[in-house]
């Protein structure tokens, strides 16, 4: 098991080595452009280029341009963004953070259950009219995307439906921290949860059926029968028990490309400055430094949450762990 | 749906050891293998049954003809708009005026919202000669513009699809069969990749691609073509097929009749060729209409982001965008499209399901 | 006469397919008297496992359909709910299934599986089903059943599993046990392991036992009575004695003559029924095994008679005076293959 861990963390290590040099790579090495112009922006004077040039050692080879760039993001943490003069690039990451973890984890509730309900209901009633109809609503929840989804919600609670019942405690759009006002935090976010997590909700419901009524074709089902346990017990304990093995897996690796820019369109339709709606908000300026910081930021919280998948595996799979 | 979560739906470590043949069963029990020999008997060949099969299902049929309607329609884009509604989808059209019930309407009418400052478009006229879904801030027919913007998001779809799996083939079957250190560097390849955030990598690709022309030999690609998001879209998503068939490859190289083939000193090619191909093939094929779906999907969403069709080109993302700000005013330019991005990936995963089943009854690849 | 612990009537099964319902048994009928073990043979296919799957109600109700009568100390299984089918499940039926790799769920440890049984059926409390559950494990010879507890299945050997699944199987003292070739999926040594612990907890436990196979070896050593099943219907019913002193069906001949003797010289080639059994959607009208019959007669073509002696029955035309002859004929052409 210790042999395992050590492996996956060696994996780890090394996705993020490669990862940190392909976006290196993106940005200084496509062929085409300068990067010292990229990375000042748009109409950047001559000083400011060359200040550019000396400040991330663009004159030198590739590997040194490399570390001073994982210097300045991991070590020293003063990346500076020059077309939003002066922002502080890793502090502007960690101050978004906060609104995109409040995003995610409720979103990550609304659809863990949604899902299980969805996948438990279907494949108890595998065949018949609920099933399909709730399989038909899942896909359906899988097409719809997110961003559409996100102004539709806004067109009828921000303005059609406003003034109704229904949506008069919506508030504005935008973001309220959790310390100034929950109540607030929580109205702010409700909608946002419920937009990002439909298509999740549907996903997982429809994976999470394929998977138990599956294992309902194994041996193990009809011995678990033949014991006399309850249709229910077979579900849940059995059936649901081996189905969450894939289950667990799917949510670690979503949830982490969600915290890490998954989020992003979520973010955009309804205003939330979180790191998505901060990288999105750079492209449009094409402001490089905040892109490539929290491109890199994100992608480690993704090699990070699919390490923690790996160990989650290993808990719930006692084949892997003693393998 | 676009969202990463796409790419997670195999369990990582299970990228796929155990490979399929078309009609190869595991019997679950000797009574229910006898159960299920009876309801299939054997037929005259793997791919004229799965066709056939496909045929009988009813939901499959149905999802085929919804998207040939949808291909037809965007296919006659240019049609419906010179001769029915007479207008040109990309170039702005600020001063125009059209006859509605015998009056002429300023495309672009004054608002009468707030301060009365501005203009706001015409809006649906639901007549089919013209602004049928009423117009966008630059005066452009919003249903002419609907039918070329499903042009460019079907054109994309399949031609990143394409591109995909022909990445995917490749590299899957190199790694698959060839193993040793060919197979770990290109699956440490595939790692990164797949650890990539998709949407940050896409982000990444297109602002490099998007802020310079690159010149290739003799082909320079400018920064509004399609190549960019087709190359992006078709890029990200090889992982999540390469692995598979990289496992796939892998248990075929380890059956008997491919190990036999090797001790008979038959030349890797021919096993490639005749051996290995013809059973990645039909995973391929299964892929094809769920790889569609998902870059369909993909984008619409880059498109969104505006790092996709740029304007005054259109996408049914694009047109999504170009609505945000029409959102509260003429809520159709937006909602239009999205009905169409639904109706379109629901057919696909539909049909995709469909061809699952018919060619892979075990079902083993449930993307 | 006492009335015996399983009275099958008439039982049919049928599956839905394609081309409408599939008959997979017809009109099958037995008993199984209390304490005494019930052999089924017939080569795969002819329903051996679907009979009784569809007795205990482990069939899809969406695919098969079954009627008929299997009255269970005196209540017809087939009739009844859910319910009551769960809990004689388990606690009055136990059932050891084929391949004892694949019986176990792979995330639950062993003690955890059969503590589970326990207690669905018995008001035990988790620690007093913890320990009859090492009992059990103990009981079907298991040396360490303490460290097994708590071992997940895919630690254990295949052996091990199907002791695991056995002592399951007798964790509530059911009075009937069905074991589906319990010894197939299992090592020679292993298997004469498992028929050992079979017949001592028969003696030990006195439940009846129907053990379904197609080795008439494991028949020979384990039986008092013998089904042998062909096509879906019994072909020929008896005492095990009887059935291998004086077969009567023909199929029953092939396969007696396809044991390897135990003594005298070893035969060139050990004989084999010819053909294979027919698909449950071709199978011929009359006679099933007509097809492959070495004694088949014209009249075969039709549904045959049902032979009968002293507690014993075989469906066939042949009857008690020209089976003899028959037998010798079919013998010859058994050593000159055609």
């Amino acid at each position: 098991m210790l042999t395992i861990l050590l492996q996956r963390l060696a994996q780890m290590a090394f996705v993020m080595f490669g990862i940190s040099v392909m976006v290196f790579l993106i940005f200084f090495a496509t062929p085409g452009s300068d990067p010292a112009a990229r990375i000042a922006g748009k109409n950047a004077a001559p000083e400011t280029l060359a200040a550019v040039r000396h400040d991330f050692g663009l004159d030198q080879s590739l590997p040194v341009q490399y570390a001073v760039m994982m210097k300045k993001l991991f070590v020293t943490g003063d990346l500076v963004s020059f077309v939003n003069r002066g922002l502080k690039v890793v502090p502007a990451i960690v101050e978004a953070t906060p609104v995109t973890l409040s995003l995610v984890f409720g979103a990550a509730l609304l659809w863990v259950a949604g899902g299980l309900a969805i996948g438990i209901a279907a494949a108890a009633f595998r065949g018949r009219l609920i099933d399909r109809l709730l399989m038909i609503l899942s896909l359906t929840g899988v097409a719809i995307p997110v961003f559409w989804l996100g102004e539709m919600t806004n067109l009828l609670s921000q303005n059609r439906l406003h003034d109704t019942l229904f949506f008069s405690w919506v508030p504005a759009l935008g973001y309220v921290p959790f310390a100034e006002d929950p109540l607030g935090w929580f109205k702010a976010l409700l909608l946002p949860w419920f937009t990002l997590a439909l298509g999740f909700i549907g996903l997982y419901g429809r994976v999470l059926r394929a998977s138990i009524v599956e294992i309902y074709q194994e041996d193990f089902i009809r011995t678990a029968r033949a014991k006399g346990l309850s249709e229910s017990r077979i579900l849940l304990r059995h059936a649901l028990r081996m189905s969450l093995v894939p289950f667990v897996t799917m949510f670690g690796l979503d949830f982490g490309a969600l915290v890490g820019g998954g989020a992003l369109m979520t973010e955009v339709v309804f205003g939330l400055n979180g790191v998505g709606k901060l990288t999105y908000d750079s492209l449009q300026s094409l402001d490089l430094p905040v892109i490539m910081a929290s491109v890199l930021y994100a992608s480690f919280f993704v090699v990070v949450a699919n390490a923690l998948v790996d160990i989650a595996y290993l808990m719930l799979d006692p084949r892997i762990r003693s393998n | 749906m676009p969202r990463d979560a796409a790419k997670t739906t195999g369990n990582p470590s299970a990228g796929g050891a155990e490979g399929f043949r078309p009609g190869e069963r595991q019997p679950a029990s000797t009574d229910l293998a006898l159960q299920e020999e009876m309801l299939d008997p054997p037929a005259p060949s793997p791919w004229v049954s799965a066709f056939r099969s496909l045929l009988r299902d009813r939901a499959a049929v149905c999802a085929a003809a919804v998207l040939m309607i949808i291909i037809g329609a965007s296919v006659l884009a240019p049609a419906y708009a010179r001769f029915v509604a007479g207008v040109d989808p990309f170039s702005s059209n600020l001063e125009g005026e059209i006859l509605l019930n015998g009056e002429s309407v300023p495309v672009l009418q004054p608002s009468t919202e707030g301060l009365g400052l501005g203009v706001i478009p015409i809006g649906p006229t639901w007549q089919v000669n013209g602004y049928f879904l009423g117009a966008d801030e630059q005066g452009r027919d919003v249903m002419a513009r609907l039918l070329y913007g499903g042009r460019a998001t079907l054109l994309i779809g399949g031609l990143a699809t394409a591109l995909t799996l022909t990445l995917a083939a490749a590299i899957g079957i190199t790694a698959g069969f060839f193993g040793g250190w060919i197979d770990q560097v290109l699956s440490r390849i595939l790692d990164i990749l797949w650890a990539f955030p998709i949407y940050l990598l896409a982000i990444s690709l297109s602002i490099v691609l998007l802020t310079a022309r690159i010149e290739i030999g003799p082909f320079v690609i400018d920064s509004g073509s399609l190549v960019i998001p087709i190359a992006i879209i078709g890029i990200i998503y090889v992982p999540y097929v390469a692995r598979p068939i990289r496992g796939q490859v892998l248990a075929l190289r380890r059956s008997e009749f491919v190990m036999a083939a090797i001790g008979l000193g038959v030349p890797s090619h021919r096993i490639l060729l005749r051996d290995i191909l013809p059973n990645v093939v039909t995973t391929l094929i299964v892929f094809v209409p769920l790889m569609m779906a998902l870059n369909i999907s993909t984008e619409t969403a880059l498109s969104f982001l505006s790092l996709g069709v740029q304007s005054p080109g259109a996408s049914w993302g694009t047109i999504i965008r170009d609505g945000q700000s029409l959102l509260y005013s003429r809520p159709w330019v937006s909602t239009a499209p999205g009905l169409v991005i639904i109706v379109t990936i629901v057919a696909l995963n539909i049909l995709g399901d469909g061809v699952r089943d018919a060619f892979d009854s075990r079902s083993k690849l449930r993307p | 006469m006492t009335s015996p612990l399983l009275q099958v009537r008439d039982l049919s099964v049928s599956f839905a397919s394609r081309k409408g319902q599939t008959a997979i048994i017809e009109t099958l009928s037995f008993h199984v008297d209390e304490g005494e073990t019930l052999c089924i043979v017939g080569e795969s296919g002819s329903g051996k496992t679907v009979a009784l799957m569809s007795m205990l109600g482990l069939l899809d109700p969406r695919s098969a359909r079954v009627e008929g009568e299997a009255l269970f100390k005196g209540r017809n299984m087939l009739q009844a709910s859910e319910r009551e089918l769960q809990r004689i499940r388990g606690r009055e039926i136990a059932l050891i299934s084929q391949d004892p790799m694949t019986a176990l769920t792979p995330v639950h440890t062993i003690g955890w599986q059969i503590v589970e049984q326990i207690r669905t059926h018995t008001g035990l409390s988790r620690r007093a089903a913890e320990a009859r559950a090492l009992e059990l494990l103990g009981e079907v010879g298991i040396a360490r059943p303490r460290m097994v507890a708590e071992q997940y299945p895919h630690q254990l050997s295949g052996g091990m599993r199907q002791r695991v699944v056995i002592a399951m199987a007798l964790s509530c003292n059911p009075s009937l046990l069905i074991a589906d070739e319990p010894t197939t999926a299992l090592d020679v040594t292993v298997q004469a392991q498992v028929l050992d612990l079979l017949r001592r907890l028969r003696r030990d436990f006195g439940s009846s036992i129907v053990l379904i196979t197609h080795d008439m070896g494991v028949v020979a050593e384990m039986a008092d009575r013998v089904l042998v099943m062909y096509g879906g219907r019994v072909v020929e019913e008896g005492q095990t004695e009887a059935i291998f002193s004086d077969p009567w069906h023909p199929y029953t001949w092939g396969l007696l003559d396809s044991i390897p003797p135990l003594d005298g010289p070893r035969p060139e080639r050990l004989f084999s029924i010819p053909g294979s059994p027919p698909q449950p959607d071709r199978r011929p009208a009359g006679c099933i095994f007509r097809p492959r019959c070495r004694a088949a007669l014209p009249e075969c073509n039709l549904a045959p008679p049902r032979q009968r002696g002293a507690d014993r029955n075989a469906l066939c035309f042949l009857d008690e005076g020209e089976r003899p002859v028959a037998r010798s004929a079919a013998r010859r052409s058994e050593e000159q293959p055609a």
